[in-house]
This record gives structure tokens, sequence and C-alpha cells, in this order.
């Protein structure tokens, strides 16, 4: 290995370039950027200003976060219904005046107050809900203008009344209490805003009011399409802002004990540039009540801290200014490019050199040398079929295949020309299987594991396993299983071939070439799936030895096959048993005479052998050209090979014409003859095999002679 | 099938009733108010509305164009601050003069900018440079919320200059509302700014530069606020910042608006905004000759704004199937 090669492979295999891509799958990656504001906010001021982060300090600044951030809580939800509410401050306003006028001015008892409040914050509310919600107007400028008509009607009312107020000496404990009182070093205001958020937070995510306004902020119309009443949403989502704002203003009622012209003023740029801060996504769908209350934090310690430490007037607006302007652009900039920056950086390479393999080339001499007898092949349902990746008969000769339209297709003995549909999935069915009482087990692409009986009932098996903990995308879910086969003892063994992509991207995956392929068992006793083997480059076919104690496992992108031992001394371990084949290997299955036959889906070609040790190129050719013009996997001819129990090579058999059977990936012996699937193939290839046993078939070399 | 006398009532629109009621109202003042038909009267209505009308047609540009501008008095006000302040501190009239003129371009192609090339809503950028405008400016390069004009100025001198005895900035108001209607009615670019306001896809598919429009615009009511500033300082002797924090804004808006040019962008032209200008310069003036406090007059602007956005939105109406997501 030259020095370049192993500076390659440390660089490629070693740094986790992959981590980068799966993070960015994560949808908690949208809070990470508020959170890492939030932190520098609060450090950044936790060490300019002496005694920050001191109790007394933090009770008075928390008192007035519990107010700012049911607020907030009030205009995320708005915000995540799609709209906006800028009539928040004048709400806060009026409500916290209502609770004042009740208690001072009329002397009525404080849950008089907390109701007029209340009520101000409702109906306000409902007539913005109204207005937006039912006549449709623009959020922003109606709620901008009920803002206005509020703190116009607010001023009126301060001037009015502000003498009475400083009058009046009504007094109440229940008032004090709310004001001033801590429990645990936090104030009543700020209980109740967790209170708040909390029970926000549950409605958002887990009941059906919470969903609809998710949904008609996400895609309004098909909201409406869907038959929620995108109308009645949209007008709640307001009145439970009225309500949240009129909850802060009764607080700080509570706590000023009393209304005066600063009240509230400022309240909707700030409450507004909180979530946009926090990252609620502006035009609805993308956010939560957490992230709201990041913002609140971010913003109150920004605007707090430049007061505290003497800037002058008008430096909070510019620092709003710059904030709200800041995280609008991040915010819409990110939710433009973030698939792109995805595509960008989600791909990437590993470094393999793979080993020196013989030709196979017609003439060379070599056991894997190819030859032309799978153009003789009949076929079966030419044109009719799409896609049979696996083929499999059962014991009334029937022939089964799946199709790429999620079919599981049945041709009837014996001339295989009538064909009916047997079973519909709804995925790609890959790997085929027949179980001792005869159900047909199937690995369905991107889905799982699926049984169906001979009466047609589809049934789940698994689509999970434990989730591992190292990894960063979730490896639980079953992403491509590929092919499976059933022990003796009912025991399904089978791959999933990589936890990076979808089962139609696996050539991104052969390009990047990560072994990322497991080996799974599902467990019909007790409906379990455990991973025996990990980090593999794509895992694929699956046979069960002739004896029933090992399993053979084809791994493609490294050209090799292994044994995976059941029983004795070497249980639960696998070794490699053919290295280095000129093809890529796909299903593997039982052979008459003792042997097992295995396909090849392709052919390794010296350019992409190349690539393979050049990952920074294949890097590149992801990025910058077109998917079409990419180097991957010489798919244009395959073939059929035969191994024995020791992993020799007895023949290999293919069609070098490509006219019939170019990709094989999976091939089936029935009785003498050979069906052959291939995933990209419009038919079923039946070729005879020369001194084959007559009267054998896989269902009675798995489960005996028919009962 | 109008024959029986009904009006038409399609033929009526909204810019329409606004005259009729503009009409209505005026003539009612002029016989229930005292003092209201006096010259001099007049004369003030059409000052008070002139430094309103020109802000409102640079509004009107970026409205057509289907997009707002909030920060216009904030450009206004500070602009016009920072300028008499960096004159009281000694600054040669030449170089503080580039100086505001560079400070005003660069806001609004930072507007434009922001909006065009980052696609973020019209109605939050202008918001955060409004704030960020009148936060920096207050806070970093003036002293106090009022500046005044320094003595023999020539901005001092503007705000003597009489012709016929009407004040000069009601000649400036008009002679934008010409070069504005010239601008918008027979310019190659100011019918474009009606085919991006009307739909900007397909304005952009047929070739339109529809992204270095929208910068131009914002830029334009920039400069359109400068002017305004300009003579509201001539007219004062002095420009109060705190004008930025009272509902100037919303008047601007209302003046559009309530002239009938949609919200929606692609509708109304230089004669909505003079029609919507006479409606508030006739109801502000009638407002003080009855004494109404300042407070109920905000309040009264603002129900006439909101009913103005009602019959917008009626007139205007947005379906479900054809809004556009995000569209606040």
């Amino acid at each position: 290995m030259s020095f370049r090669e192993r500076l390659q492979s440390w660089r490629y295999n070693l740094v986790p370039d992959h981590v980068v891509g799966e993070i960015l799958t994560k949808r908690w990656t949208d809070n990470a950027i508020p959170f890492l504001a939030l932190v520098v906010t609060l450090a950044t001021f936790g060490s300019v200003i002496p005694g920050f982060f001191k109790l007394t300090a933090l009770q008075e600044s928390t008192r007035q976060l519990g107010e700012f951030s049911m607020v907030v809580t009030g205009m995320t939800v708005v915000m995540l219904g799609g709209g906006i509410d800028l009539s928040v401050g004048s709400i806060f306003a009026l409500s916290c005046f209502s609770a004042v006028y009740v208690f001072f001015i009329l002397e009525q008892s404080i849950w008089l107050a907390l109701a007029a409040s209340l009520a101000t914050g409702l109906v306000f509310g409902a007539i913005n809900g109204y207005l937006v919600g039912y006549l449709r107007l623009r959020a922003f400028l109606t709620t901008l203008v009920t803002f206005i008509f509020g703190r116009a009607l607010f001023d009126i009312l301060v001037t009015t009344y502000a003498a009475d107020v400083q009058l009046s000496d009504a007094t109440s404990d229940v008032l004090d209490f709310i004001g001033d009182s801590t429990f645990w070093g936090l104030s009543v205001s700020v209980w109740l805003a967790i209170i708040l958020a909390i029970v926000t937070h549950i409605a958002l995510t887990r009941s059906r009011p919470g969903w609809h306004v998710l949904a008609v902020g996400g895609s309004r119309r098909s909201a409406h399409n869907a038959g929620i009443r995108v109308r009645r949403t949209v007008f709640m989502t307001y009145v439970f802002s009225g309500f949240c704002a009129s909850i802060g203003g009764f607080l700080i009622a509570c706590r000023l004990s009393g209304a005066g012209p600063g009240t509230g003023l400022n309240l909707e740029i700030m409450a507004l540039t909180a979530a946009v801060v926090g990252g609620v996504s502006l035009g609805g769908g993308r956010g939560s009540v957490i992230k709201g209350l990041m913002g609140a934090i971010i913003v109150l310690t920004m605007t707090n801290g430049l007061i505290r430490l003497g800037y002058g007037t008008g430096t909070n607006q510019m620092v709003l200014g710059i904030m709200l302007a800041v995280a609008v652009t991040i915010d819409i900039r990110w939710l433009k490019n973030r698939h792109k920056v995805l595509n960008e950086v989600y791909v990437a390479p590993v470094y393999l050199k793979m080993g020196e393999t013989q030709s196979a080339a017609p003439g060379s001499g070599t056991p894997y040398e190819l030859d032309n007898r799978l153009s003789a092949a009949e076929h079966i349902g030419l044109g009719e079929l799409e896609g049979p990746e696996d083929v499999i008969l059962d014991r009334n000769d029937n022939l089964y295949c799946g199709t790429r339209h999620g079919e599981i297709v049945r041709f009837f003995a014996p001339d295989y020309v009538r064909s009916e549909v047997f079973a519909h999935i709804g995925g790609f069915p890959l790997g085929l299987a027949f179980d001792k009482s005869g159900n047909l087990i199937s690995c369905v692409g991107a889905m799982g594991l699926y049984s169906v009986s001979p009466d047609r009932e589809v049934k789940r098996l698994s689509a999970e396993t434990s989730r591992s903990w190292t990894s960063i995308v979730d490896d639980a879910r079953l992403r491509d299983p590929n092919d499976c086969d059933i022990a003796p003892d009912g025991r399904i063994y089978f791959t999933d071939s990589t936890k990076r992509y979808d089962a139609h991207d696996w050539a991104l995956d052969s390009i990047e070439n990560r072994a990322t392929g497991r080996l799974l068992v599902y467990d019909p006793k007790d409906g379990s799936t455990r991973t025996l083997l990990d980090g593999y480059r794509y895992t694929n076919g699956v046979c069960m030895a002739h004896d029933g104690k090992s399993l053979f496992f084809a791994e493609s992108w490294a050209c090799r096959v292994h044994r995976y031992w059941l029983e004795g001394p070497k249980a639960g371990t696998a070794e490699c048993v053919i290295r280095d084949m000129p093809g890529y290997p796909d299903n593997i299955n039982r052979a008459s005479d003792g042997n097992y036959w295995m396909a090849w889906l392709g052919m390794r070609t010296p350019s992409f052998d190349l690539s393979l040790r050049h990952p920074d190129m294949r890097k590149r050719m992801t990025r910058r050209l077109p998917q079409d013009e990419w180097l991957f996997p010489n798919i244009n001819t395959g073939g059929v090979v035969k191994f024995n129990e020791k992993g020799g090579i007895v023949e290999a058999m293919g069609d070098l014409t490509g006219g019939a059977h170019p990709m094989v990936t999976s091939m089936r012996e029935h009785k003498g003859y050979l069906f052959v699937g291939g995933i990209l193939n419009n038919r079923i290839g039946r070729y005879k095999i020369a001194g084959a046993d007559p009267n054998w078939t896989s269902p009675a070399s798995y489960w005996g002679a028919k009962p | 099938m109008n024959t029986i006398g009904w009006p038409n009532f399609r033929s009526v629109n909204q810019e329409g009733i606004v005259f009729a009621i503009a009409v209505v109202l005026f003539v009612a003042a002029a016989i229930g108010l005292p003092g209201f038909i006096d010259a001099n009267n007049l004369v003030a209505i059409v000052r008070s509305v002139s430094v309103l009308g020109i802000l409102a047609l640079g509004m009107a540009v970026v409205i057509i164009g289907r997009g707002i501008d909030l920060s216009a008095v904030a450009i206004m006000a500070m602009s016009v601050a920072w300028y008499l302040q960096l004159l009281n501190s000694g600054t040669p009239d030449g170089l503080a003069f580039a100086y505001v003129l560079a400070g005003v371009l660069a806001i609004g192609l930072l507007n434009g900018f922001l909006v065009a090339y980052a696609d973020v809503p019209a109605i939050f950028v202008t918001l955060a440079t409004g704030s960020f405008v009148f936060g920096y400016v207050r806070s970093q390069l003036i002293t106090q919320d009022a500046v005044p004009v320094p003595q023999g100025h020539w901005v001092e001198l503007l705000g003597g200059l009489r012709f016929l005895d009407i004040p000069i900035e009601v000649f400036v108001f008009a002679g934008l509302a010409f070069l504005f209607f010239l601008f918008l009615r027979y310019t190659k670019w100011g019918r474009y700014i009606y085919f991006a306001g009307d739909n900007p896809v397909a304005a952009r598919n047929i070739g339109i530069p529809v992204r270095p429009m929208l910068v131009l615009r914002y830029v334009l009511s920039a400069f359109v606020a400068l002017i305004a500033g300009l003579l509201t300082a001539a007219s004062l002797h002095s420009i109060n910042t705190r004008v930025v924090n009272s509902t100037l804004l919303y008047d601007i808006v209302l003046v559009a608006v309530i002239g009938g040019i949609g919200l929606s962008g692609g509708r109304g032209g230089v004669r909505n905004v003079l029609v919507g200008a006479a409606l508030i310069g006739i109801l502000l003036n009638a407002m003080t000759i009855v004494d109404i406090p300042l407070l109920y007059q905000n309040l009264i602007k603002a129900a006439i704004l909101l009913g103005a956005i009602i019959v917008d939105g009626i007139i205007n109406p947005r379906d479900e199937q054809t809004a556009q997501q995000g569209d606040i």
C-alpha cells in the first residue's frame, strides 16, 4: 500500500464523515442553533455582568420571564398555525388594566379581576381570530391594526383612571402572594408559565386539536382538503394567544399593583423576535413551545443585560432588530437549503482495496469462467413482470415472485402461462422462503419481514430490531431487508443490507461502500428480532446449509460469502468461505447435488475497483456529476455460480448476449430446472440443468417429503 | 339588466367609494364646522397631508410590487436626525449629506436584498430594519430625542419658502406625485412593477428582472422617506425621533390601502394615493377642529384602517386552494 493510499484510508475510514449527514437528518438539529445561541447569550452576559447568576437578580428577571414566556407561548401557537399575532402587547396591557380596574376601582375580589382579565384576552383574541380565521384577512396587518386599536384604547383608559388607581386602598393577600411570593426560589409567574408550557406542549404533540394546528400550519391547503376545519383551527389559535397574553397581563397587574403607559410596550416585537430566534418557523408547522421558551430567555437576557450594562435609549430596538433580521433570514435560508446541504454531505465514501480476483472471461480457464448457457433459458411472464428479485416454487410446482408494484405474483404449473396476484404487500418483495406450514415469508424492501399464509393473509412479522447505542441514524428500523431463509427450528434468518440508505438507493450504498449490513434473526416463538452480525458491506443472500447447522450469507460490495454457524463449536461466529470473487453476489439457494447456487448481480470492473481506493474522487463524483454519469458496479453482466460446502467454485454460467439474463439476483432449482430472476428484468428464466435430479424440490429439501 | 334604476355595483370600486366619502365629508365639514372652508384651513389641510402623501407614494410603489415597507418612518426620522446631528457637530454640509445618502441607500439596499435574494418576507425585513435603524441612530449617532435644524441652514430656509402663499412641500408633493404617475404609467420599469406585483413567478418567467427591481423599489422608498424627512424638518425646524413610535407609519399604510391599492399587489396607482390622502387629510383636520383628543383620533384612525383592510379582504378574497403557504 502506497503512502498516499495509507493516508486516504486513515482519512476516510477513521474520520466519521457520515456522522455529519446523519446528524443533519435529525429533526432536533433545528433546535441546535437556538440552543447554541442561548448558551452563548447566557455565558456572555453571565461573564460580563457581575452577579448575573445571583439568586436575587435571577428572581427579578425570572418574574419578568414568567409573564413574557406566557405571551411567547401564545405567539408560538399562533405561528405554528401559520399566522402571527402582533396584538399581544395590547392584549397584555388591556388585560392588565381590566384586572387593575376591577380590583382597585370597583374593589371586587381578585378572582373577579382574574375573570375580567381573561375575558378581555379571550374577547380580543376572538376578534383577531374571527378577522384572520373566518374572514381570512392577512394576519400581520390585521393584528397590527388591532394592536394599534388596543393600544389607543389602553392609552385612553390609563390616562383616565390612573389617578383613581393610585388613590385606591384595596389590598389582598392573594394578590401579594401571586405578585411577590416564591416557591423553591421561583416566583409564582414562572411556575404558572412552566405549567402552561407543559400543558401546551402536550396539547400540541399529543392531542387532536394540537395536531390540527400543526397540520394547518404545515400545509393549509392539504389540511383543508383533508377535512380539517382550517378556519376554526386558526380562530382557536388566536383565542389561545389572547388567553396567554391575558394571564401575563393579570400577573403583571399583581406584581406592579397597577398599570402604566409603559405596560406591554414593545412586547409584540419582543415576543415575535423570541419566537423566531427560538426557531419557530414563519409560515407555520415547524417549531415547539420549548423553542419559544428558549427564544424568550435569549431575548429577555439580551435586553435586560443591555439595560444593566447601561446602554442608552434605543439599544434594545437596535438589538431586537438585528436579532429578528438575522433569525428570520437564517430560518428561511435553513428551511430552503437544508435538504441541499444534506444531499451534499450525506454520501461519505470509505477507502477499500479489493483483493485480486480471478478472471471470469470466457476462455480464461478459471472456475469462474462465464459461458452463454443462460441465454438459452425459456422465459416465463415476459413483459408481464417487472422486477422479480427472487423466485420460489411451492410443493405443487407453482411459481412465485415479487414485483416492483408491491405484489407477489403466482404462475400456475405446469406451463407457467397463467398467473394471478397472489398477495398485495405494498412494498417491493425481495427475498422469499417457504416455512414448514407453507407460509410464504418475504423480505419487503423498506418495510420489513412479512408472512403470507396459503390463504393469502398478509402478516407483518418484524419491522425493527434493537437500537444500537452508537448509531446516530435510527438503526432499529429495517431499511433494506433483502433475503431470508428458515432454520429447521423455524427461526427466520434474514439480512438488512444497509442502515444508511433506502432500498432504491442501493447504488449510493455501493459508492459509499460503508460496512453497515446486518444479519438478523426473527424468532416466531416470541416474535422477537435480534441482530446477530453487523458491519458487512451490503449483506444480501442467505441460505441454510443442507445440514441446517450453519448458513451462508453473501456480502455484495466486498464480493465475499460468509458462513455463520448456528450450532457446534463455532456457533455464533462467522467465517469467510469465498473471497475476492469477480462478481457481486446476491441470493444463495440450495442445489440438488448438495452444492449451492449463488446469483451474481453484476461484475467487478477495474475502474470501479480503482475508484474504491479513491474515496475523495467518489465524493466529488456524487456531488458534482448527475446521477446517470456516476461510476458504480457494472450490472450489465451477471451470472449464476455453483459452489460447494467448502466454498470451492464448481461452475459458473451466464448470458453473454445480455439479451435474456444480463443481471441475476436469484435462482431456484426445482425438478431439474433452474428458475432465474433479476431485479431489473422483465421475465423469469427457466433453464434445464443437465444431469440434475429431476425429483428434487426445495420445500422437500427443507421440510421433508410431502406430509 | 340594470334597467330599473339600480346602480351598477360592479362599476363601483373602492377608489370611487372613498372619493365619494371624502366629498361628502368635505361638504359636511364645510357646512357644519366653522372655519373649515377658510382658505388658510384648506392650505393647512393640503400641507398636513403633503408629507404623509409623499411617504404614501413610496409605500404605494412598494405595495404595488407586492411588498410593504415598515421601515419608512424610521428611515425618514432617523436619517434626517443624523444629518442634523452631523451638521450641529460641525461636519461640512456636503460630507454630512453624502454620509446620510449613503446610509439611506444602504438601508434600502439591505431591505431589498433580504426581500429579493434571501426570500425573507418584506414585512419582517422592514420591521427588523426599522427597529434597527431607530435603535442604532438613537443609541449611537444622536444624543437626544429631538434634533434642531442649525440656524440659517438651507433646510430652515426651505421651510419658509412660499409660492402663491402655498408652502413648498405642497409643490414637492404635487411634483413627486406627477413623477411617480409618469414612472408607473408610462415607463417600461413602471409597468414591470405591476406585472411583478400581480404575479411574480410569471413576471420572472417572461424575463423581467424581478429581483433587481425589488431592490430598486426599496431603495426608492428609502429616498422618498429621506425627502419627506427633510420637508418635515423644514417645516418644524427640528426633527423629533419619537415620531417613529407614533402611529404615523400606520397612517401611511392607511392612506395607501384606503385609496384602493390592494395589499396583494399589482393594483392601484398615484390617483389612489391622492384620494386616500384627501380623505385622511379632511378627516384629521375635521377631527382637530371638533377638538377630538389625539388619543381618540388614533382610535378612530385604527377603526378606519381596520374597516379598510376588511373591505380589502372582501374585495380581494383569498382562497384555500390558491392562497400562498406562509403568506402572512
